[in-house]
């Protein structure tokens, strides 16, 4: 590989008529491209001169073929000048601020003064259209000045006033391209303008350049017609007018149809550059399609900034549907074999491995099973020609390669690659795994990451990348693997931790006390690598128990200790601690789970106590083999005795059904009463609302009181003992409102926060009387979802949910823009060796990042140090 | 028991951060400890605050954003949603971060917090009576208005009690009312006459023909504001933490300083621009952290306050708000192409043309325009190796 050449800077500026002379190889003079044997015109837009793009061609200028050949600029001799659409607005403003005969500046050089500044000083504004005042006299001539004005897309007239008339007078390209020309280079500077690259005149084209056919490349259709790019169709356009009106100069047309086709051949050029100018009718393709011209190439989300140049394409990529698999470690990434078989890693032959790499070379490109050593692609001889590796030619290549050769090994166990979910909102979206060849056609993962990709298994896509160089490996172990980016530099805390069967597992597990014989207890831990069970928890005829606390305390480190309460835990006021009824007071001291039951709180994405303290304490490789562990744990602890869901855990007793009823029956008898009291203008308003607004809430707060209470009454009939309950208390998935709603009461459907109350007139369905202000009118369903809708309800459901649906689809995009405008301010800072944070160009942003220098990744959860933590692991107690 | 005054100096001496002293303090305090285990501890904390500092090198910016607009997913649309005051309306979620973010001059629902001095905040009449000099009072609420369409006259009778009630002499509101009418509703074809004994206001129109302007006439005085500060349409006393505090819709902060009884340094708006050009950039600076970190807490979302102190800073560099976006810091980089990248791709091309504008290919996106390395991170260090001269 050649050493790569640094690009310095980049300057910008205008092209001036001589430099488009210049760097033209051919001038442009015939509409036509190729003739009818298929061969393009000399001085054609097809011209060979301006690089090729047919195969086997060979370009006239650079003799070299279409695929090294760069394509090369050729000219138009305009017939008359055009403006540049693009710079109309500085057009108009040059026009406005200097004199029409001098061309100075309309300002004396003290007026200059005082807005740009002295010399020294240069901190004042560029002049601008404001500081001139219409119609003044130039200070320097003493020629009184007209207005002008403008006309989109491209016209420029000067007022005239004649016989106490206003006549417009119109300027042609031509006028204004001289009076450009007599601006004088020190005045153009104040203005903003820095003559020596970019002269006012060059912003109305006399000649125009043609790009080379590399960048308008025709394409050939299925029938074997030519198809041109729309650039050449535009150009087309553009010379068969210049001849035209060259034609016509010539034979001495009237004014009018010159001025005719002068703006015929300005509306080319200004479509030409930009299809999309207000108050100028694009031009259209034979199709009616608008014409994608120079402008358009560049602009938008597709085009060449945002499209090609800031987003790249790479090879050595994959892409497939990804699913669970709670048997890998989460550094893992479980890969098809016909994946691995096509991927590579280019390794160098060397005296150490060369037997090795011919050993891989033999086995070829077809990998037989997933344990099988892995094959080669492909070889590269010193002199970079590939050999492709295929059944017939596998020996005798193998025998060929010695030192000095690349053998394209494909991907084995152990490999690092990056592992990537769209979109990629925050780094963790891409993290390095190491591949663990598989039969099937997915992509196999940890369910403990799909957090921070924030993927699921419901037809979710995943991208692979393998990185190809020696650094790329290294940084990728280093700096993106799974193990460094457990915590999230949003707060400090474990972005990976356990989902919900392992919550649900790890709940069912370790909740109360449980007695295990050996065989379960072993049945439990062996996929860990524990080597040996502690004496047992109790012995009982004989028979040697071990505690479920004890089977979970066999996956921490030895020393842990920590103290903190479950997410079951109910807040009481005073906390009984040991006494907890609920198990939710969790004490771990010395490495034993003493108590407490380990749920979300505890080894849960996003909060994970326990996965937090040891990566404080051990390490990340120790937290990522806690992790591990803990997902191989909880998910035989959820086998052992079974969980699932089904429509009769939803079942309630009679008793409730009573209850809820009379709740449901309550609250709309409350509601009528308050509507009687509304009706008969009794209603006291709140302050600042109206009496409406303040009935409204009212009946919200009775309703969303009735929902909540059909949910105590459902919650109390089913106990710890429902799936769904177990699943909420551990924070595993869904919440009590989601239980209530299936077994209670669906409650008030809403739309931006209020009852539903469009619809027909004074109704909102024609099932109700019109003025109907009670409860099942306005989108209450009393229902459960097991107990079934009935019609109306289910079409206020329907109209609640569809405002969902919109909320997100807004939502989505909303949140994308402004993460992208965040990421466009702040992408330049960093943080300098001094401590300082500082954008491009070394301006300070921050004298210390964070007020603190504290890098909020390694931070716990904001604090600079984990004072409890340590405190905790010293004193070995609760703090 | 306060910390043993041995381990108190050592602590007080160590080179840690104030909040970590703190804590210390408050963890060890009451503690039973041994000298050894007290050392062991203020060796772990020293090491730990060692290995928390921030990198060189490191990409701030992108984390910062990428911590911010990451949760904005997750972040509900819903424009309104009452905060702890039931009857106040305002904006939260995602479109008051973008609000934040956009620096927006005026946020779509402006609302105060009015803190009150200790005399005043504690008494809930006395509270009362501070609203009073806030809240925007129309006529009409001090008295009856009758349109006499027979004299074409609109008669304002003011109700004493109120008047007094709300602490306002009835010869300003009678004073002030035309006055008012004229300078903030712009409407002066009247006149007006005062009766003061009787506490009455008489206006007639100056078209004694046109009905229209009769009504039009009564409208403006039943609307006009005679008490209270114009833009803050409510204010609602509520009682936290022991004192009286005033939340208000609508927002004026200059106004409501000049208030009697008002704690100028509690009181807080939630409009940025208001408070920058009151109170100064820093205290933008720092009303932009706590209006972002109050939003995302609403919605139970945890970001690190670095991240929103980078974005505030950013901001507020230049000496005034600036938004995220094209009008604004992304707009005004010294980088062509990583303007061009972002939005108005042309234009930015073409006026770069002329001004003969040079990238210096120094910021992340010019640098994967090129096809560079960018220069940070990783990308940022250099190394060369000295070959070892063989001896």
């Amino acid at each position: 590989m050649p050493s790569p050449k640094r690009i310095g800077q980049i300057g910008f500026g205008l092209l001036s008529p001589k430099e488009i002379r210049e760097m033209s190889v051919r001038k442009i003079i015939w509409a036509d491209t190729y003739d009818d044997d298929g061969f393009p015109y000399p001085q054609g837009l097809m011209d060979l001169n301006l690089g090729v793009i047919d195969p086997g061609l060979r370009c006239k200028t650079c003799d070299q073929k279409a695929s090294e050949c760069p394509g090369h600029f050729g000219h138009i001799e305009l017939a008359k000048p055009v403006i540049n659409v693009g710079y109309t607005r500085l057009i108009r403003k040059l026009l406005r601020v200097t004199c029409r005969s001098c061309g100075r500046v309309l300002l004396s050089p003290e007026e200059i003064e005082k807005v740009v500044g002295t010399e020294e000083d240069q901190t004042g504004d560029l002049l601008s259209e404001k500081d001139v005042k219409k119609e003044r006299i130039c200070p320097h001539c003493g020629e009184q000045q007209l207005k002008i004005n403008f006309e989109k897309p491209t016209t420029f007239s000067e007022v005239v006033v004649e016989d106490g008339k206003k006549v417009e007078h119109k300027l042609t390209p031509a006028d204004i391209r001289s009076r450009m020309e007599k601006i004088p280079n020190e005045d153009l500077i104040p203005l903003g303008i820095n003559p020596d690259v970019a002269r006012p005149e060059w912003t109305i084209l006399t000649v125009l350049p043609v790009p080379p056919v590399t960048m308008r490349p025709s394409i050939i259709l299925e029938n074997g017609q030519r198809s041109e790019d729309d650039l050449t169709h535009k150009l087309v356009d553009i010379i068969r007018i210049n001849q035209r009106f060259k034609e016509n100069q010539d034979a001495g047309a009237p004014q009018l149809i010159i001025e005719d086709l002068w703006e015929l051949l300005q509306y080319h050029v200004t479509t030409y550059m930009d299809n999309e100018v207000a108050g100028c009718p694009p031009a259209r393709h034979r199709s009616g399609r608008p014409l994608k011209t120079l402008s358009q190439r560049l602009k938008g989300k597709d085009g060449r900034f945002r499209g090609s140049l800031s987003g790249k394409r790479v090879n050595f990529s994959s892409r497939t549907v990804i699913s669970p698999d709670p048997n890998l470690s989460v550094a893992q990434v479980g890969v098809p074999r016909a994946v691995a078989n096509e991927m590579t890693i280019p390794v160098r032959v060397t005296t150490a491995n060369l037997e090795e790499l011919k050993g891989i070379a033999r086995i070829g490109p077809n990998r037989p099973d997933v344990n099988a050593p892995c094959g080669a692609n492909y070889a590269i001889r010193p002199d970079n020609r590939r050999l492709r590796l295929a059944e017939g030619n596998l020996e005798t290549v193998a025998d060929m390669i010695e030192p000095g050769w690349t053998v394209e090994r494909q991907l084995r166990d152990g490999d690092v690659v990056l592992f990537n979910r769209q979109p990629s909102l925050h780094r963790m979206s891409i993290m390095a795994h190491r591949v663990k060849v598989m039969e099937g056609r997915t992509f196999r993962l940890n369910p403990a990451v799909c957090p921070p990709y924030n993927a699921d298994f419901d037809g979710d896509e995943m991208n692979m990348h393998v990185p190809q160089t020696e650094e790329a490996r290294a940084e990728a172990t280093i700096l993106i693997s799974v193990q460094e980016n457990i915590l999230s530099p949003r707060f400090g805390g474990p972005i990976i931790g356990g989902i919900h069967d392992h919550v649900s597992g790890m709940f069912m597990l370790t909740h109360d006390v449980r007695w295990f014989t050996k065989e379960d207890a072993l049945y439990l831990l062996k996929h860990t690598d524990i080597e040996r069970l502690p004496p047992p928890g109790k012995v009982e005829d004989g028979i040697d128990y071990w505690s479920n606390k004890q089977v979970f305390s066999q996956i921490l480190p030895a020393q842990l200790t920590t103290v903190f309460h479950a997410s079951s835990c109910q807040n009481c006021d005073t906390c009984k601690k040991e006494l907890c009824d609920r198990d939710a007071y969790v004490r771990i001291i010395d490495g034993n789970l003493e108590m407490g039951t380990i749920d979300k709180k505890a080894i849960g994405a996003f909060d994970g106590q326990i996965v937090n303290r040891i990566i404080r304490h051990y390490g990340m490789r120790r937290a990522a083999e806690f992790i591990d562990d803990m997902t191989k744990l909880s998910i035989r602890g959820i086998m052992l005795d079974g969980f699932s869901f089904g429509i009769d855990d939803e079942d309630l007793s009679k008793t409730e059904y009573g209850q809820i009823d009379e709740v449901l029956k309550n609250a709309a008898l409350d509601v009528e009463r308050r509507i009687k009291i509304y009706e008969d203008g009794q209603l006291e308003p709140m302050p600042g609302r109206t009496v409406e607004e303040t009935l409204e809430m009212q009946i919200m707060q009775v309703l969303g009181k009735a929902r909540d209470l059909t949910g105590q009454i459902a919650g109390r009939h089913l106990g710890l003992g429902n799936s769904a309950v177990l699943m909420a208390v551990s924070g595993a998935r869904g919440s009590m409102l989601n239980l209530t709603q299936m077994a209670g009461c669906i409650g008030q459907q809403s739309v931006r926060g209020e009852r539903i109350i469009r619809g027909y007139d004074d109704r909102t369905l024609p099932h109700f009387k019109k003025g109907d202000r009670g409860s099942d009118a306005h989108g209450f369903i009393q229902h459960s979802y097991k107990g079934g809708l009935n019609p109306t309800e289910f079409f206020f459901h329907a109209i609640g949910g569809r405002e969902g649906l919109v909320d997100t689809a807004v939502r989505t995009s909303q949140s994308g823009y402004l993460q992208r405008r965040m990421i466009n301010a702040l992408q330049d800072l960093k943080v300098a060796y001094d401590g300082t944070v500082r954008s491009t160009g070394g301006k300070i942003i921050q004298f210390e990042y964070g007020e603190d220098g504290t890098d909020p990744t390694k931070s716990a959860f904001g604090d600079p140090v984990d004072v409890k933590g340590i405190v905790e692991s010293i004193l070995k107690e609760e703090v | 028991m306060p910390l043993a005054e041995k381990y108190e100096k050592k602590v007080e001496a160590a080179d840690l951060p104030q909040k970590t002293k703190d804590q210390l303090r408050k963890f060890l305090d009451e503690k039973e400890l041994t000298d050894a285990q007290f050392k062991q501890i203020l060796e772990r904390v020293i090491a730990e605050y060692a290995s928390t500092r921030i990198e060189a090198c490191e990409a701030v910016g992108i984390i910062a954003a990428q911590s911010i607009g990451e949760p904005g997913t997750q972040m509900t649309m819903r424009t309104f949603h009452y905060a702890g005051v039931a009857e106040i309306n305002v904006t939260l979620g995602l479109p008051r971060l973008i609000e934040i973010m956009d620096a927006r001059k005026e946020p779509s629902t402006p609302t105060m917090t009015v803190y009150l001095e200790s005399d005043y905040g504690v008494d809930r009449d006395r509270a009362r009576e501070v609203s009073w000099q806030i809240e925007a009072a129309p006529l009409h609420e001090f008295g009856d208005i009758t349109t006499d369409m027979e004299n074409m006259q609109v008669q304002v009778h003011l109700n004493v009690k109120v008047c007094e009630k709300r602490k306002i002499a009835t010869m300003e509101i009678m004073e002030n009312a035309p006055k008012k009418i004229k300078d903030k509703r712009h409407y002066r074809d009247f006149e007006s006459d005062i009766d003061e004994p009787r506490a009455t206001l008489i206006f007639t129109p100056k078209d004694k023909e046109s009905y229209q302007n009769l009504f039009q006439l009564a409208e403006h005085v039943r609307n006009v504001i005679v008490q209270g500060i114009d833009d803050i349409i409510r204010v609602v006393v509520r009682k936290e933490g022991g004192e009286y505090i005033l939340y208000t819709e609508g927002s004026n902060l200059r106004d409501v300083f000049d208030v009697a009884g008002v704690d100028t340094t509690r009181t807080r708006t939630n409009n940025i621009s208001e408070i920058a050009s009151v109170l100064g950039i820093e205290a933008a600076r720092n009303a932009i952290i706590h209006e972002a970190v109050s939003t995302l807490n609403e919605q139970g979302i945890l970001v690190d306050v670095r991240h929103l102190m980078l974005v505030s800073d950013m901001m507020c560099m230049e000496g005034e708000v600036k938004q995220i976006g094209r009008h604004g810091i992304a707009g005004e980089k010294e980088s062509v192409l990583s303007r061009a990248a972002f939005e108005v791709t042309v234009n930015h091309l073409l006026d770069a043309a002329v001004a003969n504008e040079v990238d210096e290919l120094s910021g992340v996106t010019e640098n994967v325009i090129v096809g560079q390395p960018i220069q940070l991170g990783t990308g940022d260090v250099k190394l060369i190796a000295v070959r070892q001269q063989n001896n």
